[in-house]
């Protein structure tokens, strides 16, 4: 503590060694965001369409399950991430044998992650015409090919729309975490910034956030686009031929 | 061949329980296309539902190719359904998919090796003359190109019968008359069963070789359209055929003349003026060819001194039904009046 407060009467980071201070943290923070957003997409997805499917109207109605978990969900959804941190702390232990690090944060996050993104794929899935389903059925498909090749492979502008706003709230949380000592850009602001009032480095930290969400806003959107036809700029025009005239034989 | 026999399907308990279907019979033959019309409300899409048993039937029997339906398993029933080709109102492509792999799909669902799926999906949309529309995504395809691509779709397991609920609803005149021959050739060459639902009468005189009416969830007249459209008591032909207003009223009286037999002679106007020695003046008619038989009704003004019994009888010789209309016997004109259930 002392060497901190040392710090902080000297003035503040020279600003040639902000980088060397920021760029680990930002490898940090990418590395806990990407091992989240893995977890979250792999338990997430499955989870969403069960939600979607188990509610009343879906392919295999189970009211009394569906109502379980939504409320698991919901749960999971209503709590801060900073009391459901400080709430998981001995799981986070048992789990990972510490409850400081990246480790520890990964934990916290992907619970609060997979709640977030279940309930952004069973919000797609609900978008997605229920005449197709009957469609599907009437072609004698299977509830998962159902699944797969009519309700996913439908709302995925949708629940790649969703997913980017998923990330940037991971982003977000994995500030939060920054603050019990996670590292990342958080961790920088939170001591540097906070702790020190080191302006320069809580710039710095402000400026990679807001350029980190930015590209992930951008592809995102690259993605929505590139998924839906109607929004792609098609290259192959209709052909304006004598053929769009003739009915069939 | 489609055998519904008293099909009954109920929605809700207690004090909601309503009837959508009552009791059922209906039976759509080999090579046949029937047509099942009825106002909206009346249970039509219910009872194509009950058809591939997407709904379930509450009773009654669905017995398609031989095979009867309502008794099977989730698993066998989609085998079953492999057999039954559906064509929906709304086309129900998918909009991440293009023609061709919309088609495509029902062949994937039941394993069918790439190569033969390329192959099977080349020959479909040459069958429904959209060969070069195969890469399009059904946002790039109109109306009835689209409706197109949903029977190929339908026709992808080779079906035997065809379903159909108001599949040239909401379709332009013109893309209606394309789905329409698409589906008369498919019923030729394939020797497809057609049931087709729908709500439009006109469509119905161009494609179907019978119609039922369904009214409250039953079937309340059907029989071969020709046979319906020469019964002058038949609402559903008359509701098939509808009389427009006519012209002003002449002096003398008014009569609704209708084609009741097979030869009525093309000029029975001017025959029944010669035997009567009287002038018939025409205020309306409409009478073509349905299915290669002459069918319709004119409107025709007498003159009052004429004997009404030798008039019927005249028309009666040449193969024609007359009914006096004017103010003493008011017609039936609203095409609406004739789609109350009959007593
Ligand atoms: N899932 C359902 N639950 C309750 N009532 C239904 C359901 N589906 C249809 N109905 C009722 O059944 C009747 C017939 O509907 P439908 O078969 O769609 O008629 P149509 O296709 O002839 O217009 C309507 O009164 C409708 O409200
Ligand atoms: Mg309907």
């Amino acid at each position: 503590m002392s060497v901190l407060a040392g710090a902080a009467l000297t003035g503040g980071t020279p600003l040639g060694h902000i980088p060397a201070l920021v760029i680990p943290a930002l490898g940090q923070t990418l590395l806990m965001v990407g091992i989240v957003m893995v977890v979250v997409v792999l338990v997430g997805t499955p989870l969403g369409v069960l939600l979607h499917n188990l509610a009343p109207g879906g392919l295999v109605e189970r009211p009394g399950l569906h109502q379980v978990l939504g409320w698991t969900v919901s749960v999971g959804r209503s709590l801060p991430f900073l009391i459901l941190m400080a709430a998981l702390v001995p799981v986070t232990r048992v789990l990972t044998g510490t409850n400081i690090g990246i480790a520890a944060a990964v934990v916290p996050m992907s619970l609060a992650g997979i709640a977030f993104f279940a309930r952004i794929v069973e919000n797609s899935l609900r978008s997605v015409p229920p005449s197709h389903v009957r469609v599907a059925k009437a072609s004698g498909a299977s509830p998962l090919q159902i699944v797969t090749s009519v309700q996913l492979s439908e709302a995925l502008p949708s629940i790649l729309g969703g997913l980017t706003i998923n990330v940037i709230a991971m982003i977000e949380y994995s500030a939060i975490a920054g603050t019990i000592g996670a590292g990342g850009i958080g961790y920088v602001a939170v001591t540097y910034g906070y702790q020190r009032f080191d302006h320069a480095v809580m710039l710095a930290t402000i400026l990679v956030l807001i350029t980190l969400v930015a590209l992930v806003q951008l592809t995102g959107d690259t993605a929505v686009r590139t998924a839906t036809p109607h929004a792609r700029r098609s290259r192959r025009m209709r052909r304006p031929s004598a053929e769009s005239t003739t009915l069939p034989a | 061949m489609i055998q519904l026999r008293q099909l009954t399907k109920t929605y809700g308990e207690g004090p909601h329980r309503t009837t959508v279907l009552d009791h059922l019979d209906l039976t759509v033959d080999d090579r046949e296309i029937a047509a099942v019309v009825g106002p909206s409300g009346a249970g039509k899409s219910t009872l194509a539902a009950c058809v591939t048993l997407l709904e379930p039937p509450t009773s009654g029997s669905v017995v398609v190719g031989g095979r009867e339906l309502s008794s099977l398993g989730e698993r066998d029933l989609r085998d079953a359904r492999r057999q039954i080709g559906t064509v929906f109102q709304s086309d129900g492509l998918l909009s991440r998919r293009t023609a061709a792999q919309n088609v495509e799909l029902p062949l994937r669902y039941l394993g069918v090796t790439p190569a033969d799926r390329r192959r099977r999906v080349a020959e479909l949309l040459d069958r429904v003359g959209l060969s070069t529309r195969a890469d399009h995504y059904p946002h790039q395809l109109s109306g009835g190109q689209r409706q197109r691509v949903g029977i190929a779709r339908a026709l992808a397991l080779r079906p035997r019968v065809l379903l159909a609920d108001e599949a040239t609803s909401g379709l332009d005149p013109e893309a209606t008359a394309s789905v329409v021959r698409l589906l008369r050739d498919l019923r030729d060459d394939l020797g497809l069963s057609i049931l087709f639902i729908t709500h439009e009468m006109e469509t119905v005189l161009d494609l179907a070789d019978s119609a039922a009416r369904l009214d409250h969830g039953r079937i309340v007249e059907q029989g071969r359209v020709v046979d319906l459209l020469r019964d002058p008591s038949s609402s559903l032909g008359r509701a098939l055929l509808p009389r427009r207003a006519h012209a002003a009223s002449a002096p003398g009286t008014t009569w609704s003349v209708s084609y009741a037999g097979a030869d009525v002679p093309p000029d029975w106007l001017a025959r029944v003026g010669t035997v009567l020695g009287v002038d018939l003046a025409l205020l309306g008619a409409s009478i073509g060819a349905v299915d290669g038989h002459t069918v319709g009704h004119a409107t025709v003004a007498v003159p009052a001194s004429t004997d009404p019994d030798a008039l019927v009888r005249a028309l009666a010789g040449l193969g024609l039904h007359a009914r006096r209309t004017d103010a003493a016997h008011p017609p039936v004109r609203r095409v609406d009046a004739v789609l109350e259930p009959v007593a």
